[in-house]
C-alpha cells in the first residue's frame, strides 16, 4: 500500500534520513521505532508531504506521491494524528471532526453559498458521521465543547476521530502515546487494536517500544537515519543491532 | 439635538462603509494571515467601475452588481499575486499587496484619469425623529447590516465557512485533513474583494472617488480591523461604527478638514492598546 524506496533527506549536509526503504502492506499495523534523533519525525513528515525528499520514491496505492502537496496526499486517503495538539481552536469538538470530512464532501462554494438542498444534505450526513467517530473514540459528551479546552489525551482522541471521519486507507500516528497517562495509553492501545481488527492499515511512529511491540504486526527500527532492522516484534527485540542502538543510548 | 442625531446617523453610515472595508481585511487575515493593504483598492476599482458603467447608460442594479464583481476579481488577482505561490510567508505577501496597491494606481489613472468621479445613488432624504438622513446613507446601513449577517451565517453555519476558519486556526492541520489552503486563501481574497467592492459602490455616490481614495479607506478600515484584533468581525463592526461617528462628529462640529488625522490618531491609539495585549494577534501568526 505504501512503499518508501531509497528516501533521503539532509539538513545542512547532515542526513536525518538516509536511504530508507520500507513498505506497509494492506491491513497491516507497521511500527517504526528508534531512539531520539533516529529520524522518525523526518520520515513521518516525508511520508505526509510536509517535507520533500532529496532523493528516493514514495508511492501510495500505486501512485507516486513524493511531489504531491500534503492536502493532495490526504485526499488520496492518508489521515494523520499528530503528537502535538493540532486542533482547530474556536470550534467545538464536533465541528473539528466535521472539518475532517473536507476531502470527501462534494458540495462546493456555490451550493454552500446558495444553501442548495444538496448542501444541507451533505451537512447533515457529515454531522452524523462526525458523531459516529466521536462515539468511537469516547468523546460523545465533549462534542459541543470548545476543542482547545480539552486535555491532551482527549485532544489526541479528537484528532483520531477527525482522521477516522475522513475514512482513511492509511492511518499515520505520530508518537500517539507520548504525554498520555497510563489509563489513556491503555484506552488508545485498545482503540488501535479495534481499528486493526476492522482491517485498517496503520503506520505507527513511536518512541515507546513496549507500546509498538504490543500493537504492531511488523516493526521497523531506525537509528541515525537508517533502517537497522525490519521484522516481527519478536525478531526485532532479539536483534543485536537493535539492542546495541538502544543500550548504546542508555550507557 | 436634531443636528446631533443627524451627525450620529450619518456617522453610522460612514462607519458601515468602514466596516465593510475592515471586514474584508478580517476575512483575508483570518484565512491567510496576510494583512491586505490593497483592500482600499478593491473599493476604488468597484466605485470607478460603477461610475463608468452608469455613465455608459447601464441601468442601476446591474451596474452596481457588475462593479462589485469587478472588486471581487481585483481581490482574486491580488490574491494570486500575494499567495499564488505555495509557501509565501504572510509577511512577504503583505509587501506584495502594497505593491499591488501602487500598481493599481497606474492602471486606474490610465483607465479613469486622475480626477475624482462620482456616481448617482439613491436621491432624496428621509427624516427620522427630526433628523434628516440621506436615503443613500440609509441604504449603506441596511446593506452593511445584511452583509454582516450573511458573513456570520457563512462562517458559522456552512461547511465551507468552517473549512475557511480551519485554515486560519491551524493551516498545518487543515492541509492534513485535505484542505487546499492556497485555494481557500484565494477564496478569502475574492470575498475580501467582494466586500471592498460593496463598500466602494456604496460610498461613490456619497463622496467622489479617485485613484488615491484607497489611502483614506484603508487607514479607516485598518483601524477598525485592528480594533477587532484582525480576527473578530463583531468587534471590528463596533470599532468601525465608533470611528465613523467620531469622524462625522469632528467634521460636523468644525474640524472637517482633519478627518483623516482623526482616523490616523485613533488607529495609532488602538494599535498601541492592542500591542500591549498582543496575545490575540501574536497567537494567530504562530
Amino acid at each position: 500500500m505504501l512503499t518508501v524506496t531509497g528516501v533521503s533527506r539532509s539538513f545542512g549536509g547532515v542526513y536525518a534520513v538516509h536511504d530508507v526503504t520500507l513498505g506497509v502492506a494492506e491491513g497491516e499495523v507497521c511500527g517504526v521505532i528508534g531512539p531520539n534523533g533516529a529520524g522518525k519525525s523526518t520520515l513521518f513528515n516525508l511520508i505526509t508531504g510536509h517535507l520533500t525528499a532529496d532523493r528516493g520514491e514514495i508511492s501510495f496505492l500505486g501512485r507516486r506521491v513524493e511531489r504531491l502537496a500534503p492536502h493532495r496526499r490526504a485526499r488520496l486517503g492518508m489521515s494523520i494524528v499528530f503528537q502535538a495538539a493540532r486542533v482547530f481552536r474556536g470550534m467545538t469538538v464536533r465541528e473539528n471532526v466535521m472539518v475532517g470530512m473536507h476531502g470527501r464532501t462534494r458540495a462546493g462554494f456555490v451550493s454552500a453559498a446558495l444553501r442548495l438542498p444538496r448542501h444541507h444534505h451533505d451537512e447533515r450526513e457529515i454531522a452524523r458521521a462526525a458523531d459516529t467517530a466521536l462515539t468511537r473514540v469516547g468523546l460523545t459528551e465533549w462534542a459541543d465543547r470548545p476543542a482547545d479546552l480539552l486535555p491532551i489525551g482527549q485532544q489526541r482522541a479528537l484528532q483520531l476521530a477527525r482522521a477516522l471521519c475522513a475514512r482513511p486507507r492509511l492511518l499515520l500516528l505520530d508518537e500517539p502515546a507520548s504525554g498520555l497517562r497510563a489509563g489513556e495509553r491503555e484506552h488508545l492501545a485498545a482503540l488501535v487494536e479495534e481499528l486493526r481488527a476492522d482491517g485498517l492499515t496503520i503506520l505507527l511512529i513511536e518512541h515507546d517500544v513496549a507500546f509498538v511491540t504490543r500493537l504492531a504486526d511488523r516493526v521497523v527500527v531506525l537509528d541515525l537515519g537508517q533502517v537497522i532492522a525490519d521484522g516481527s516484534p519478536a525478531e526485532v527485540r532479539a536483534d543485536p543491532l537493535v539492542l546495541a542502538a538502544y543500550l548504546g543510548q542508555a550507557s | 439635538m436634531s443636528a446631533f442625531l443627524s451627525y450620529l446617523l450619518n456617522g453610522l453610515a460612514v462607519g458601515c462603509a468602514i466596516a465593510l472595508i475592515a471586514s474584508g481585511l478580517v476575512v483575508i487575515h483570518r484565512v491567510t494571515g496576510v494583512v491586505n493593504f490593497a483592500q482600499g483598492t478593491f473599493a476604488v476599482v468597484a466605485g470607478l467601475c460603477a461610475s463608468s458603467l452608469l455613465g455608459m447608460g447601464l441601468p442601476h442594479g446591474l451596474s452596481e452588481v457588475a462593479a462589485v464583481l469587478a472588486g471581487a476579481v481585483a481581490g482574486l488577482l491580488t490574491g494570486l499575486a500575494a499567495i499564488g505561490r505555495r509557501g509565501t510567508s504572510p509577511l512577504s505577501a503583505l509587501i506584495v499587496t502594497l505593491g499591488v496597491g501602487v500598481l493599481a494606481y497606474a492602471v486606474e489613472i490610465v483607465l479613469w484619469g486622475d480626477q475624482p468621479r462620482s456616481a448617482p445613488g439613491l436621491a432624496g432624504s428621509v427624516t427620522i425623529a427630526g433628523a434628516r438622513i440621506q436615503t443613500q446613507h440609509l441604504l449603506v446601513i441596511c446593506v452593511t447590516a445584511a452583509t454582516f449577517v450573511l458573513i456570520a451565517l457563512f462562517f458559522g453555519r456552512t461547511y465551507l465557512g468552517k473549512a475557511l476558519t480551519a485554515c486560519a486556526s491551524n493551516p498545518y492541520a487543515a492541509r492534513v485533513v485535505g484542505i487546499d489552503t492556497r485555494r481557500m486563501g484565494l477564496l478569502a481574497f475574492a470575498i475580501g474583494g467582494l466586500l471592498g467592492g460593496l463598500a466602494g459602490v456604496l460610498i461613490t455616490p456619497l463622496r467622489p472617488i479617485s485613484f488615491d481614495t484607497d489611502v483614506t479607506l484603508i487607514v479607516n478600515g485598518f483601524a477598525a480591523a485592528v480594533f477587532g484584533a484582525l480576527t473578530r468581525p463583531v468587534i471590528t463592526l463596533i470599532g468601525a461604527l465608533l470611528l465613523g461617528v467620531a469622524e462625522t462628529m469632528a467634521a460636523g462640529y468644525g474640524y472637517g478638514s482633519h478627518q483623516l488625522e482623526v482616523a490616523l490618531g485613533l488607529m495609532i491609539l488602538v494599535m498601541i492598546v492592542q500591542a500591549s495585549r498582543r496575545s490575540t494577534i501574536h497567537e494567530e501568526t504562530v
